[in-house]
């Protein structure tokens, strides 16, 4: 009984792992830039977000506050990768490292409370389904807006840049601009995730974003595989994408069920995601071949029973 | 239209691999000019196409198109006055978007680009009858991936995507040599509709000699980063490949036979 407690919880973190998941998306998929910043990002949100609820200004402006600090973040990125030549993968490191000092600055300390005992905070475990409501409200918020988004000129731009940098620049479209401007929206987006998840957990702690980008890519990569199959456009693959985090934490806390040890949790996080990473490469490297070679075995058969029969 | 001045660029200066791709090239060209490119590899052919897009800045020189000195202009400002089509046919459109949708950025080359719907229907509509032109029956599939069209459908879209909106200069480096030979037919067909139609002022490289003396109205010969033979009207027009492969003996001072450029 206890694992079907635990469903609503799950679903709700899922859900603000999906949100975090989206503005993955943004970096991963549409920008093709592997951007490491967000488990510096994520973190960023829920400081900037707890230290000032703790403060005591209005919860939506902190809301505000912690996306545009994850955007100051993507956009440290983006100029390190487009106005340096960092490599984009060594650029979200090098931020990323710099965004633990900031963290620890901004929070004081290395842990703050916002309990929802003491702050009106929109979502908290103590309230399960509420929470999944206020999250999957900020989830939908943001896919429409993402889906307006991407189909205006700017966000064509935005897409064919991640698609195809050359004929970008040939069509007079500003490639580094719409990087830095895509690593923004997206860094901004999980910071806000960030500000969700502190509020559910009743706390901003320095270690909440570690190993951050394998949950995300891990929601990715599972609501992909399923958002594709049923139907290949921006908004299905959004909303699979979400759906991917619910079933990442469903199974996560599936397994804490089972009673596995939660010290290796991260290590079979970063398994799992390898595991699917790789599918592709292998799928074309062993499969493929063994085709070909099959292939080529039947013609030769053929050309052999050919021969027997030219013989006789 | 086109004017470039004493232009130099060396590739990894200063190191064993030195490679001198342009040589003081000096290249004007007239309004309509169509003018075809032919050359050795390492003639610095694309070199100078890559320069008047602005992929890299040049050593020495300059570069003006219709007056505007564009010699340090960024490639992506610089687009506005070109339109290109490449040797790859997949390095001129995005895979992953509707053709509909790469024509769309097209169109709006050399315009800021705003928070406002990228393809409004009419526009959709509006792209029937130009892919029709193309006669690939591409004018259904206004909502296909472009990743899924074959090589020659893909550069026949581009060249499209490159003409949309009118150019000052048309590059077309190569723009067929990675094509079956049909194909390659059927896409320089389409090149020069296009470009006679709207009598776009156009550089073509090629390695085929045939191509290079029965299309465009000029034909210049590049040999070690500068023009060595340059004929136009009715001299271009009598000339043979025999001609031309004399002509390059006595320009370059060596054998062209080695080379690719024999191909045709």
């Amino acid at each position: 009984m206890g694992f079907l407690n635990a469903i609503p919880g799950a679903v709700a973190q899922g859900l603000i792992w999906g949100l975090f998941a989206i503005g993955l998306y943004i970096s991963y998929k549409i920008l093709d830039i592997a951007d490491l910043t967000v488990d510096g990002s994520i973190c960023t949100g829920a400081c900037v977000f707890a230290v000032m609820l703790t403060h005591g200004i209005n919860i939506y402006l902190c809301l505000l506050a912690a996306f545009a600090a994850g955007a100051v973040a993507g956009i440290v990125t983006g100029l390190f990768h487009t106005a340096m030549g960092i490599p984009a993968i060594l650029a979200g490191i090098l931020t990323q490292l710099m965004l633990w000092s900031i963290n620890l600055k901004i929070l004081g300390k290395a842990n703050l409370s916002i309990s929802a005992r003491k702050y009106d905070v929109l979502l908290s475990s103590m309230d399960s389904v509420g929470s999944i409501l206020v999250a999957l409200l900020f989830c939908a918020i943001i896919i429409v807006g993402l889906y307006l988004f991407f189909f205006t000129e700017v966000g064509f731009s935005l897409k064919s840049t991640g698609d195809n940098e050359h004929m970008s620049r040939a069509q007079g479209i500003n490639v580094d601009f719409n990087k830095v401007l895509g690593l923004a929206i997206s860094n901004g987006i999980i910071a806000l995730s960030g500000a969700l998840l502190a509020q559910y957990q009743g706390f901003a702690d320095i270690n909440m974003g570690r190993g951050a980008i394998v949950i995300g890519l891990a929601a990715i990569i599972i609501g992909l595989s399923i958002s594709l199959k049923i139907k290949p456009n921006f908004v299905v693959s959004l909303i699979g994408v979400v759906g991917g985090g619910i079933i990442y934490y469903l199974v996560y806390t599936f397994v804490i069920w089972l009673g596995l040890d939660t010290d290796l949790l991260k290590m079979l996080s970063a398994l799992v995601v390898a595991g699917f990473l790789a599918l592709p490469y292998l799928k074309k490297k062993y499969f493929t071949k063994q085709k070909i070679f099959e292939d080529a075995k039947t013609a030769q058969e053929k050309k052999n029973t050919e021969e027997v029969s030219e013989n006789a | 239209m086109l004017k470039i001045t004493n232009l130099h660029k060396t590739f990894n200066p200063g190191t064993v691999n030195a490679k001198k791709a342009l040589n003081g090239l000096n290249l004007t060209l007239n309004d309509g000019d169509f003018v075809t490119v032919i050359g050795g590899n390492g003639a610095g052919k694309s070199t100078m196409l890559n320069a008047i897009s602005g992929v890299f800045n040049p050593d020495f020189g300059t570069i003006e198109i219709d007056g505007v000195d564009v010699t340090h202009m960024p490639e992506y400002k610089r687009a506005k006055y070109l339109g290109r089509v490449f040797q790859d046919p997949m390095k001129g459109t995005a895979p992953d978007m509707e053709i509909a949708e790469n024509l769309s950025i097209a169109a709006r080359r050399g315009t800021r680009r705003r928070l406002v719907w990228g393809l409004p229907k009419k526009e959709r509509e509006s792209y029937k009858p130009v892919l029709a032109k193309l006669e690939l029956g591409l004018e259904d599939r206004l909502s296909s991936k472009v990743g899924l069209l074959s090589g020659g459908q893909r550069q026949a879209v581009t060249l499209l995507m490159a003409t949309l909106k009118e150019p000052k200069l048309l590059l077309l480096d190569e723009h067929t040599a990675a094509l079956d030979p049909k194909t390659a037919a059927k896409v320089l067909e389409i090149t020069e509709k296009i470009v006679n139609e709207s009598k776009l002022t156009t550089i073509m490289i090629t390695h085929n000699m045939r191509d290079a003396i029965r299309y465009g109205n000029r034909l210049i010969m590049m040999h070690e980063g500068r023009i060595v033979v340059d004929v136009s009207g009715e001299e271009k027009s009598k000339l043979t490949v025999e001609d031309l492969l004399a002509l390059f003996s006595r320009a370059s001072g060596d054998e062209f036979s080695s080379d690719r450029a024999m191909l045709g």
